[in-house]
């Protein structure tokens, strides 16, 4: 699927030998990209590779110490935003910034309003927005609140905005992360339909197959600079993953693994509603069943949203259970709270690090004491023990290859990688029957993928049962010894890795397949 | 390591809150030349009506209970709380205190104890209702603390006048005198009560209980990052609770210094306005323990120089407009230098980190 549609080989953009520094940090050098006019053209990188950075340099956020950009064939110097947009570079954020209580109109004239002596023009606009609609294919109501409207109708108007503005160079910020299968397929549509209209887009993202079916050409950066630029007609994923890392790709597999016989958590006939009651209220895990044993990873698979986090906070005691029980190693959990579940022996990897797992302004080895209110030698009586706690932080730094100069050091000044090493340093640290890893190696680098994944086996060797939650179909095959698929709140197969392909989980997952294979 | 992090980071914080207070006078010093007066001399009124042994005294006695006041912000503060319902909650404490011990016969050690209690339970409960609101209905406390003040402070003049006043048709209206036994005793004859020990207590106890314990520690987790303390096994809604009981205990004894170290009897503007001041000492104190003493101390120095304004016809209010702007300087000066110095220590910590990694690497 290659849309040729180069219209005579001018550059719509070119940007040549950026760098960028920040003080003490080089985030960009010697980037040279060239982007054909009215084509699609990726970027991609590992999290932290510069894709961001550069980004910013070109939609004027930040200026670049070197080098120098041109907009169709013109070198540019924009101070800000705004010079961005005059000169024709929109950029749709990968987190919306739209206003709820408004309408989709107001939204989208916000800051760019149409008025004559001051009374807004909203007839004008809208006539004008229903032309662009039409022009890209995708509609939207424009007198809709923003509230109501859904993530993919969200985009949409984001898109809409910056078309609004005269952008006829679009950059899209990791676009697909926040959308469900049939939205990426509108969305594709409405690119498609873009390019053909004569706009030219640079498409940001880390996964590979979108990459690979969208886009013109790609163009892979790696370390704060671009390593190769190809056609996707000459790659495949795994080459293309390999240009990313820049080595071979650490592999999740390999095991010898014995899975127990005993049920360490068992949860039969869950339900979860939206809002915690179960009167008619839609439910957000529905009659979920499954048993993890000692020494198994059983993996999760699913489309974000379909009741994963709502399982876990379930599991843990965070949201209250409409039906149905949780068991830990036969005891029942129902209606014992967070401290207790934990107390018992569940550690919990979760979701979003820093909204739930780090106090980010507090020093390491208070992030390390976090949730572990029974650990010996944190505590003295109802005391914190300063020494113990700081020697238990230090401990888990040298054990777990956290990367730090000190544990007094905010968690904020670390990496990404290296703050998800010290979450699940310090889950692994107590008496652990079962660990419910969401995500574990999001957003981290390789090296720290690889020794997370090394982490995770070692405690399952140990007998640990583990509920492993991941949007990485590599992860869950490699890692799991069974893989259940939830769909819309459901568990709808519970396959064997060892024949699962990322394809098979993929038709699972978006609900075309159901039914145990 | 360890020492060093700790002691940049004190050396900020004191650098940051003298620079905020040269902007402030130097602000107010315009001001004061707008008015007519030439800021120097006023400044060296004050400075040199500010230092004796006197002086030093009546700041401390003016200290006091601001200091509580701002304890008790600070501990809501601490949990992301914003009590500004103090006002409310230390009036009341200290009418029912004053109508209700007149009626106790105890000994002397006991029957002040019974007050501070009292004055305690009665600031709790004031606030434990917006604790109650916000944990079962989601009532912000910021809404329902203001609501409450002026329900207590409507209540107080209520009860002040229908139960407790004695001596209406003479110019001294108050309440009837506490027994002699419920007196606070006096540590400088006149001038101070030992009521400093009790602040000191309660600021050290603030200062062990947040920093010191388990409860302390999933307070601040909740403050900090409420999501996060959570999903550790925090329940909010106790946690909300709590640091609101705390918070209006404390409350409750900002009006006992004036009533059993001074006055002995309610009378109206008795106590009144430290809740509001507490805030403002609080902020300019960081909502630590130390800071609170310094700024509380620094307040107390302020109030006292209005005397000689007044000596001199300048108008005192000169006095509020300093603090108001103290606390404006505080705020904005705190938080450029905090964002400042996190971008150094993160930028610091990369350089430390890819420096161990090319020794490693190099070895």
């Amino acid at each position: 699927m290659c849309y040729t549609n180069v219209m005579d080989g001018t550059y719509a953009v070119e940007l040549v030998d950026i760098g960028k520094s920040f003080p003490g940090v080089v985030a960009n050098h010697d980037i040279t990209i060239k982007i054909r006019a009215g084509t699609i053209h990726a970027i991609v990188g590992e999290n932290g590779a510069g894709k961001s950075t550069l980004m910013k340099t070109l939609y004027g956020m930040h200026q670049a110490d070197e080098g120098t950009i041109s907009v169709f064939g013109q070198e540019v110097h924009f101070k800000s935003p705004t010079d961005a947009i005059a000169a024709g570079v929109g950029m749709v954020h990968q987190h919306f910034m739209l206003a709820d209580n408004l309408t989709v109109v107001e939204n989208i004239i916000l800051g760019a309003e149409p008025a004559r002596r001051g009374v807004l023009k909203l007839g004008e606009a809208k006539r004008h927005l229903t032309e662009l609609e039409r022009s890209i294919g995708a509609h939207v109501d424009l007198d809709a609140l923003v509230a109501t409207l859904g993530v993919g109708q969200r985009q949409r108007v984001e898109i809409l905005k910056v078309l609004y503005r005269g952008a006829k160079i679009l950059i899209l910020d990791e676009p697909t992360a926040v959308l469900v299968p049939q939205e990426v397929d509108e969305l594709f549509a409405t690119l498609r339909q873009l390019v053909t209209d004569g706009s030219t887009i640079i498409f940001i993202s880390h996964k590979l197959d979108e990459v690979l079916a969208i886009s013109d050409e790609i163009t892979v950066i790696r370390d704060g600079t671009t390593v190769a630029t190809v056609v996707p007609g000459d790659v495949n994923r795994r080459k293309l993953a390999e240009l990313m890392v820049g080595s071979q790709l650490p592999d999740p597999s390999g095991r010898a693994s014995t899975v127990g016989v005993e049920e360490v958590l068992k949860v039969s006939g869950l339900d979860v509603s939206a809002d915690g009651d179960g009167d008619g209220a839609k439910l957000v895990v529905d009659a979920v069943t499954f048993t993890v044993h000692d020494a198994e990873v059983l993996g999760i698979a699913g489309i974000e949203g379909n009741g994963q986090f709502e399982l876990c906070e379930a599991i843990l005691g965070l949201a209250p259970a409409v039906r149905g029980t949780v068991e830990l190693n036969g005891h029942d959990l129902t209606h014992l709270g967070v401290q207790e579940r934990r107390d018992l022996g569940i550690s919990y990897i979760p979701f979003d690090r820093h909204r739930e797992g780090l106090l980010l302004e507090a020093p390491l080895w208070e992030n390390t004491m976090l949730g572990r209110d029974e650990a010996p030698g944190l505590w003295s009586g109802p005391f914190v023990s300063g020494t113990g706690a700081r020697r238990d932080c230090e401990r888990i730094v040298e054990r777990f290859g956290v990367r730090t100069p000190g544990v007094e050091i905010p968690a904020f000044a670390l990496s990404g990688g290296n703050q998800q090493k010290l979450v699940v340093g310090r889950e692994l640290s107590s008496e652990t029957h079962i660990l419910i890893a969401a995500h574990p190696t999001r957003g981290v680098d390789v090296g720290a993928q690889a020794a997370i994944w090394d982490e995770i086996r070692a405690v399952r060797d140990k007998g640990v049962g583990v509920l492993l939650i991941s949007a990485d179909l590599e992860e869950l095959i490699g890692l799991s010894d069974r893989v259940a698929v939830i769909f819309d709140g459901r568990i709808t197969a519970i396959l064997d890795p060892a024949t699962a392909t990322p394809e098979l989980l993929g038709s699972y997952m978006t609900g075309e397949m159901q039914g145990a294979a | 390591m360890k020492n060093r992090q700790k002691w940049q980071g004190i050396a900020i914080t004191l650098g940051g809150s003298v620079l905020a207070l040269v902007i402030a006078f130097a602000i107010c010093g315009v001001f004061l030349a707008l008015i007519g007066h030439n800021p120097f001399t006023v400044y060296h009124q004050m400075l040199s009506y500010d230092i004796s042994r006197d002086s030093f005294l009546d700041a401390l006695r003016r200290a006091v209970p601001l200091m509580l006041a701002a304890t008790a912000v600070a501990i809501g503060f601490k949990m992301s709380l914003f009590n500004i319902g103090v006002e409310g909650q230390s009036r009341l404490a200290v009418l029912l205190t004053a109508g209700i011990a007149t009626q106790v016969h105890l000994p002397a050690v006991l029957h002040v104890m019974f007050c501070l209690v009292l004055a305690m339970l009665v600031g709790a409960v004031w606030a434990g209702v917006a604790g109650i609101l916000k944990v079962k209905r989601g009532v912000n406390e910021v809404i329902s603390t203001i609501m409450l003040n002026y329900i207590a402070i409507g209540l107080v003049s209520w009860m002040f006048d229908t139960f407790f006043v004695v001596g209406a048709d003479t110019l001294n209206v108050k309440t009837k005198e506490l027994p002699r036994t419920a007196w606070f005793p006096e540590l400088v004859k006149g001038k101070l009560t030992g009521f400093v020990f009790i602040v000191a207590i309660v600021i050290f106890a603030f200062w062990v209980i947040v920093w010191k314990t388990k409860f302390g520690f999933h307070l601040r987790s909740s403050g900090a990052n409420p999501g996060a303390a959570r999903v550790a096994g925090v329940n909010p809604s106790r946690m909300i609770m709590t640091s609101m009981l705390l918070s209006g205990a404390i409350a409750g004894l900002v009006g006992m210094p004036g009533l059993l170290g001074d006055s002995h009897a309610y009378r109206r503007g008795l106590a009144e306005g430290y809740g509001f001041d507490g805030i403002a000492v609080a902020l300019l104190g960081r909502n630590h323990p130390v800071g609170i003493v310094i700024s509380g101390l620094l307040f107390g120095f302020l109030d006292h120089s209005s005397g000689i304004l007044q000596v001199n016809s300048i108008p005192r209010s000169i006095i509020d407009i300093i603090k108001g702007v103290i606390v404006l300087t505080v705020v904005i000066v705190n938080e450029a230098l905090k964002r400042w110095h996190n971008r150094r220590t993160q930028q610091a910590s990369a350089a430390m980190i890819s420096a161990i990694e090319l020794e490693v690497a190099t070895a």
